[in-house]
């Protein structure tokens, strides 16, 4: 009886991961990353097994709530829509021309793309870009369920208020 | 120094709040008074039948006693019910009075937007290039009404100077409307009175109450754009500025920084504080403040950004010249 009461609060203790806030985010470890995002499956002398890269916010709940405020902060709305895509492409989507892994989704961010993407490199500062990426992967419903929640931690309006949209405009 | 005290009214609508917090202090606090020594008077007071058994019931008041004892709890309890109804009609028509009727019409109109923790301040005006958008320390003229006109960002927030007026809280999507007046100069603290997460005790305003010559001169000079800078190290520093992450969520007039996300850092230098009234504004703090954000006021949103040893003092003396 005993043993399974410690073995139920340890269990309840994996839950934790999921709503760790870090205030403080790591330093900066990785700029740009070299040969780890790949974005061909073509590769000489056969497949290598792939370096693997992690985001560090994966299964994250708090940051991916926190991508999602980015990405109403930084205005990636302002192209992307609401990740339906408008003036740039879809978020949501199976076929990503440049690959759909955090580690090309932080390239992407990171480095811009041909046609319109911004590069944010220097701007938006790694822990924030890997939240974006979270939130992002989140939408393909890439991050565990557990971890995207049905609403996110910050209140969402899109009218009535005074302050200038970024965009230009009265939000 | 703090001065933040809703019990020193510097205008016509604090000082009717005042007024009736002190009615009602001096009233209540006198029935309190008359009641805990009617209660006390009994204690002292030797009953005639105190050598008896104490619970025994010894005799039945006389039908004349049962008379005057209906009479005198009747008439308490009616004073009671008069008295409470005159605190509520007073307490209404107070509320009213600060709170309606049209401002006049040389009122200065400013709008203030709540956010997760700063307060966004934006001075209205016919003429657009007269529009003024700064943060967290409000100038005004002693002697004019001011209307505010209130909106939150994110979740609910209460704007609340208790040396001018009442709390009016801010909630988003909708606009609250109340107008003050200050009749004293003077520095006033406000703070959010709504609590808003985790920085809630860090999210405080500071009203400056000023005569209106010098109220148009600091309007005159808010308005022009930040200051060119004027040597190599401004320089540098306005570009680290702009090449960070910094220029993705402030604005200096006169820059390609334009983002409304973060308080406005125009004049950044001609404020007394930084982070809402977090930090007194001295190069020291600035320095702590962008460093590392969380330090001072944890969970904020500021950026974490990983700036050099050699880019901090440029970015310092350039935002320092921003007066």
């Amino acid at each position: 009886m005993r043993i399974a009461a410690i073995g139920f609060c340890l269990f309840a203790l994996i839950g934790c991961e999921r709503d760790r806030r870090e205030l403080r985010p790591a330093p900066t470890r990785l700029a740009i990353f070299k040969d780890a995002a790949r974005e061909s499956d073509l590769q000489p002398g056969g497949v290598h097994s792939e370096p693997q890269v992690q985001n560090p916010y994966s299964g994250n709940a708090y940051a991916i709530s926190e991508g999602q405020r980015l990405f109403s902060w930084y205005n990636c709305a302002g192209c992307h829509a609401n990740g339906g895509g408008g003036m740039g492409p879809p978020l949501i989507k199976d076929q990503w021309t440049y690959g759909g892994q955090p580690a090309n989704l932080f390239d992407t961010i990171v480095k811009g793309r041909p046609n319109g993407m911004p590069s944010w490199g220097g701007r938006i500062p790694e822990y924030q870009v890997w939240q974006l990426v979270a939130y992002i992967r989140s939408l393909n419903h890439e991050e565990p369920v557990t971890a995207t929640p049905p609403r996110s931690d910050h209140i969402q309006q899109d009218s009535g208020t005074l302050m200038n949209k970024p965009g230009g405009g009265t939000r | 120094m703090i001065h933040q005290s809703a019990i020193d009214a510097a205008g016509r609508q604090a000082a009717q709040i005042q007024g009736l917090f002190w009615f009602f202090i001096v009233l209540l606090g006198g029935i309190f008074l008359i009641v805990v020594a009617l209660m006390l008077g009994p204690l002292f007071c030797r009953h005639r039948g105190l050598d008896r058994e104490p619970l025994e019931q010894t005799h039945t008041p006389s039908i004349e006693t049962e008379r005057k004892l209906t009479h005198r709890v009747g008439w308490a309890t009616g004073l009671t019910v008069l008295i409470l109804l005159g605190l509520v009609v007073l307490s209404v028509s107070t509320g009213r009075s600060i709170s309606g009727g049209n401002p006049p019409a040389n009122a200065l109109t400013v709008e203030i937007v709540g956010n997760q923790w700063w307060w966004y301040i934006r001075y209205l005006n016919e003429d657009a290039s007269r529009v003024l958008v700064t943060a967290n320390e409000m100038h005004i003229p002693i002697g004019r009404p001011i209307v505010i006109r209130g909106s939150s960002h994110d979740v609910i927030h209460s704007f609340w100077i208790p040396n001018l007026h009442g709390k009016r809280d801010l909630i988003p999507s909708h606009t609250t409307t109340e107008w003050f007046q200050a009749d004293h100069e003077g520095r006033y603290r406000g703070q959010c009175a709504e609590f808003c997460g985790l920085q809630h005790a860090h999210m405080a305003l500071w009203v400056v109450a000023e005569t209106p010559a010098q109220f148009d001169s600091w309007m005159d000079l808010q308005l022009r754009p930040a200051p060119a800078p004027s040597d190599a190290v401004k320089q540098k520093g306005q570009r680290i500025f702009l090449d960070h992450a910094c220029v993705l969520c402030h604005a200096i007039r006169g820059t390609t920084a334009a983002a409304e996300q973060a308080p406005d850092l125009t004049h950044l230098a001609s404020r007394s504080t930084i982070g809402a009234g977090t930090l007194p504004n001295t190069r020291g703090n600035l320095a702590d403040w962008i460093a590392d954000p969380q330090n001072s006021k944890p969970g904020n949103h500021m950026a974490t950004v990983a700036l050099s040893r050699e880019d901090m003092p440029p970015l310092l003396t350039y935002l320092e010249s921003l007066k």
